[in-house]
């Protein structure tokens, strides 16, 4: 018997896609693959909503567990759990639309709003690291902006993962000291130090070999980047006079303009009472 | 610290301070001590308005502005006492009061603490 082409086509397609059969879901496509699984688009069909389906290549004890008790604005929350008929554990998600963190950095974005976006990673972070829950693999590819601004921090506190080259802390065991290495990292890779010499040195200190180092909590990090943002002092840096000098001019820029204007009156008032 | 009280401190400092740049010009040194007193309470009046009205508004803008026309208003008053007294100085007088008034205008917003019905509302 002969096979078409559009028939091995699709067969190439459908082979491996997971059967769904027995679950409310209806596959759409698939989004991503990673070491643990592979997250596909699909429809809820009992509440006619898009979804985000995690099918989980190897058994990992608790990851839905662990990312449900996160019930945080920037950490996206888990609707179901179940089993696949071949065995396979998945679990379905809010189905975020946007843009990867390591896509997103391509476009043109001012030093504000990348600074708003690692604010928010953070207070994630700090948000879970409360409820004794760390990260372990934060990096670009496991942050969403959504179309709206939103942000959010995915792929959750699995205890196989090792974390991913260039945001890995450099410790073996990793901790809460290790996430904030990882923001660390995540920051310079957000803001090249070329944007601004004060970020890139609250990066430095956040992503130090050294855990000791580091700041002591992901609180403190943001506490740094806040202070940056209203033109104070940051911890991370001994900052040059001349810098020093230029961020007091630029907080306090009405009152200098006001007080140039008054001397140049008196001097305007001086000079023409003379001549 | 309150908001009238900061209008109060720096618009009589600042008041004193612009009357005594009147010690640059010969003829008015020696009427030193009446524009002194006249320029810091002129000052002293135009802070304690821009800081009750700080209080009452919040915006470094609308403080600039309402400080620069109360130095204006009150300066005026002052220069049109003056020029009965003799020879008219209304630019002199006028023009850093109104500089001296945005300060001021300026100070009470950014210093001292809102009225407590403010801190509620923001």
């Amino acid at each position: 018997m002969e096979v078409s082409d559009s028939v091995i086509d699709h067969l190439r397609r459908v082979v491996p896609l997971p059967d769904l059969a027995g679950t409310r879901y209806q596959l759409e496509s698939e989004i991503g693959r990673g070491g643990l699984g592979v997250v596909y688009a699909a429809r809820d069909r009992d509440l006619d909503r898009r979804v985000a389906l995690k099918i989980l290549e190897v058994p990992v004890e608790g990851e839905a567990q662990v990312i449900a008790r996160l019930e945080h604005p920037a950490i996206v929350p888990i609707y179901e759990t179940g089993t696949l008929i071949d065995g396979r554990s998945f679990y379905a998600m809010k189905l975020v639309t946007g843009a990867r963190l390591d896509h997103y950095v391509h476009s043109e974005h001012k030093l504000g709003e990348r600074l708003r976006i690692i604010r928010r990673v953070g207070e994630a972070l700090a948000y879970a690291h409360s409820k004794a829950v760390i990260h372990r693999d934060l990096k670009p590819q496991n942050v969403m902006v959504g179309e709206f601004g939103e942000v959010y921090v995915m792929d959750w506190g699995v205890e196989t993962v090792a974390g991913t080259p260039g945001f890995r802390a450099p410790e073996s065991t990793l901790d809460q000291q290790s996430d904030i290495y990882s923001l660390g990292a995540l920051l310079q890779f957000l803001v090249p130090p070329a944007m601004s010499a004060a970020v890139a040195a609250i990066a430095a200190k956040a992503s130090h070999t050294d855990p000791g180092q580091r700041y002591g909590s992901v609180t403190a990090l943001l506490g740094d980047i806040d202070r940056f943002e209203q033109g104070l002092a940051i911890e991370a840096w001994s900052e040059p006079i001349w810098h020093r000098l230029q961020r007091f001019a630029s907080r306090n820029a009405v009152l200098l303009w006001l007080l140039a204007a008054y001397t140049a009156v008196k001097f305007f008032l001086f000079f023409w009472h003379r001549f | 610290m309150n908001k009238i009280l900061v209008g109060l401190i720096f618009g009589l400092g600042l008041g004193a301070l612009d009357g005594a740049t009147a010690l640059f010009y010969p003829e008015t040194r020696p009427l030193i001590v009446g524009i002194l007193i006249g320029s810091s309470f002129k000052g002293m009046l135009v802070g304690v308005v821009s800081g009750w009205f700080a209080r009452k508004v919040q915006s470094t803008g609308w403080g600039i502005a309402v400080g620069s026309v109360l130095g204006l208003l009150f300066a005026f008053f002052v220069a049109f006492m003056d020029a009965k007294s003799g020879k008219p100085h209304y630019l002199e007088i006028m023009l850093p009061g109104f500089v001296v008034g945005a300060i001021v205008g300026f100070l009470t917003q950014r210093m001292g603490s809102p009225s407590p019905v403010n801190t509620l509302r923001n």
